[in-house]
């Protein structure tokens, strides 16, 4: 388990206070799909823009012709390689389709992002994507001897824009030079207090049978409980009532409620007295 | 069995308040500016941050309630990377480009820059050496939709016309904006491939030094040199020095990734980075600065005298604002 999580995306974060934070890194897919969102978008304004100066110099004339194609000009370059820079530059460090991905970009180091890394790693882009693009309308374009030019092209290119799947911390070229990496960032809501729910049902277990259990399983039951299916409310009752031989209490939530909180109070008593039963096989 | 005074129930009310008032502040803070906290809410930020941080480590010890430390944890990671990431105000942040970065970032690459020039300038030479051996050669390095007629067998009646004519017609603004744009997506990329161990940087600025090289072919030899001197370098200053820099930042990157030094890798590659990224953001003001050059001064000036003057003048304020620009009086760097 640990060790899996170790080669996963799991990375670990320790703060100038000394406080280690478990982060996770964005997957492929998610990075991927922010970047297909912020390409539909950029594609959308360019789209968008094209129509509105077009519709303008229909509406006014000629006479700003050569301003509207000066506006355009800039428009598409400043599009090109400023709008994923832009974005990173706010403070949620995230273009708005990271951000519907919810992930953020960081520095490896845990310190500050400096506006040239944000640079560094967003120039990049242009091997990463507009390079293999390139390739791609060129290949389409010409004729046999020069499409082996462009599939080799393209496939040199490729290098670049799958560099992330070749590396355990789902680099870019980009984030390589930068010193960056990119996390998830959910938001979640504190949970109802488990302890405090209903503690007017009190059911008494032996401590022999709290015993069985750990920590592992102790939250497994925390998200049954959470989850309040009643089909695996009855599962998880049942498989407990068996271990523990118990079957006063016909109640599921009643049972599982009270079972929870007796043996989270038996655990973490022992837990304050340095001793972590991690599951059922552990026998400290 | 009655509860014993520590319990996770107290721990949990006595903090729950912090930890939510953590979590509207930080929630503002994403949505807007930070400016729009008060004096006292910007005091209290970093307090509630530490109190949540510290009920993470009380969390983790002593509760096994997992739905709780994953909040808290996320709750601190949230607030750590707003609090730690924060950065300065965008207009001391350009004051301070300018004044500082820029200048010594690109004294930090001196060496690809001579690399670079001393590429650019013999394929320039070798440009002009083949053509004049061989005039064949024209067609081969210039692309023809480029040359316009420009080539070796070209009149000396015709070739001077390019030089010095007055522009057919109007739209000098977006002749200037084609040829920022367009020079400034080339440096880009020619930066970027320096990832590639530099190798793709140094094929593209042959390329373009021999480019070079092929107009003095023509040029030259008619007795043209002078002028054809004058219409590059009043842009050519900026322009040349702006690419040949930018190809400096791609061997910059290109030789922390393949030669890393005493550094890792990783850390190599980001401190390169970091530097050749303010250098591409100043290459991208020269380009700027060239393209008007090219498209409204040489228009406009068409005399050697003017165009020397200007290609001159820049060349001064470019060598010396990247030598001194940015020294700490009484300091060596």
């Amino acid at each position: 388990m640990a060790r899996r999580a170790k080669v996963g995306l799991a990375r670990r974060l320790v703060t100038p206070e000394g406080v280690a934070l478990d982060l996770r890194l964005a997957s492929g897919g998610a990075r991927a799909g922010a970047f297909v969102l912020d390409a539909l978008l950029m594609l959308g304004i360019l789209i968008g823009v094209s129509l509105a100066l077009v519709a303008f110099h229909v509406g006014f004339g000629a006479v700003l012709g050569n301003f509207l194609i000066v506006i355009w000009l800039l428009g598409f370059f400043l599009l090109r390689n400023f709008y994923f820079i832009l974005g990173e530059s706010s403070g949620r460090a995230a273009t708005l389709g990271k951000r519907v991905m919810k992930l953020r970009v960081v520095a490896r180091d845990g310190g500050r992002l400096t506006g040239g890394a944000i640079v560094a790693r967003n120039l990049m882009r242009e091997i990463e994507v507009f390079l293999p693009l390139t390739f791609l309308a060129y290949s389409s374009a010409q004729g046999i001897a020069d499409q082996w030019t462009a599939a080799l092209g393209l496939g040199w290119t490729a290098l670049f824009l799958f560099f992330p799947l070749f590396n355990r911390d789902r680099l870019r070229a980009g984030d390589l030079i930068a010193g960056t990496w990119v996390i998830e960032t959910g938001r979640r809501r504190i949970g109802a207090d488990l302890m405090a729910k209903g503690a007017d049902r009190r059911i008494d277990f032996a401590p022999s049978e709290l015993e069985v259990y750990g920590q592992y399983e102790l939250q497994r039951l925390e998200d049954v409980l959470r989850r309040g299916e009643a089909g695996a409310m009855a599962a998880v009752a049942d498989a407990i009532r068996a271990k523990i031989g118990r079957y006063d209490e016909p109640g599921d939530q009643a049972f599982l409620d009270a079972y929870y909180r007796a043996l989270r109070r038996h655990l973490e008593r022992r837990l304050l007295f340095g001793r972590r039963k991690r599951d059922k096989f552990d026998a400290a | 069995m009655t509860d014993a005074i520590f319990t996770p129930n107290h721990f949990r009310a006595e903090r729950e308040g912090d930890w939510a008032r953590l979590e509207t502040l930080l929630n503002r803070v994403e949505k807007g500016s930070a400016r729009k906290l008060t004096e006292a809410e910007l005091v209290e930020l970093p307090r509630l941050y530490r109190a949540t941080l510290s009920a993470l480590s009380i969390a983790r010890e002593t509760s096994l309630d997992a739905d709780l430390i994953g909040y808290l944890e996320q709750l601190s990671s949230r607030a750590y990377f707003l609090l730690y990431s924060a950065r300065e105000p965008w207009g001391r942040a350009v004051m301070r480009f300018f004044a500082r970065d820029w200048p010594v970032a690109v004294r930090g690459m001196v060496p690809e820059i001579l690399l670079a020039l001393l590429l650019f300038v013999a394929s320039a030479a070798a440009g002009y050496a083949l053509i004049l051996a061989d005039p064949g050669w024209f067609d081969a390095i210039v692309p023809p939709g480029l040359a316009n007629g420009r080539n070796p067998q070209a009149a000396v009646q015709f070739l001077r016309g390019t030089l010095y004519d007055a522009p057919g017609e109007g739209g000098l603004e977006v002749f200037a904006t084609a040829l920022f744009t367009h020079n400034a997506q080339i440096s880009i990329l020619v930066f970027a491939l320096g990832f590639a161990f530099g190798v793709p940087t140094m094929l593209l600025l042959a390329s373009n030094g021999a480019l070079l090289g092929a107009f003095y072919a023509v040029y030259l030899p008619k007795g043209l040199g002078w002028g054809l001197t004058g219409w590059l370098m009043i842009h050519g200053t900026t322009e040349l020095t702006a690419i040949i820099v930018s190809a400096a930042a791609g061997f910059h990157i290109g030789r922390a990734v393949a030669f890393p030094g005493e550094r890792n890798r990783l850390s190599a590659a980001k401190a390169a980075g970091e530097r050749a990224a303010l250098v591409m953001i100043g290459v991208v003001v020269m380009l700027l600065v060239a393209g008007l050059l090219e498209g409204f001064g040489r228009q406009l000036v068409r005399t050697d005298d003017g165009r020397f003057a200007i290609a001159a003048a820049m060349l001064a304020l470019w060598t010396v604002y990247f030598a001194f620009g940015g020294r700490r009086r009484g300091s060596p760097r």
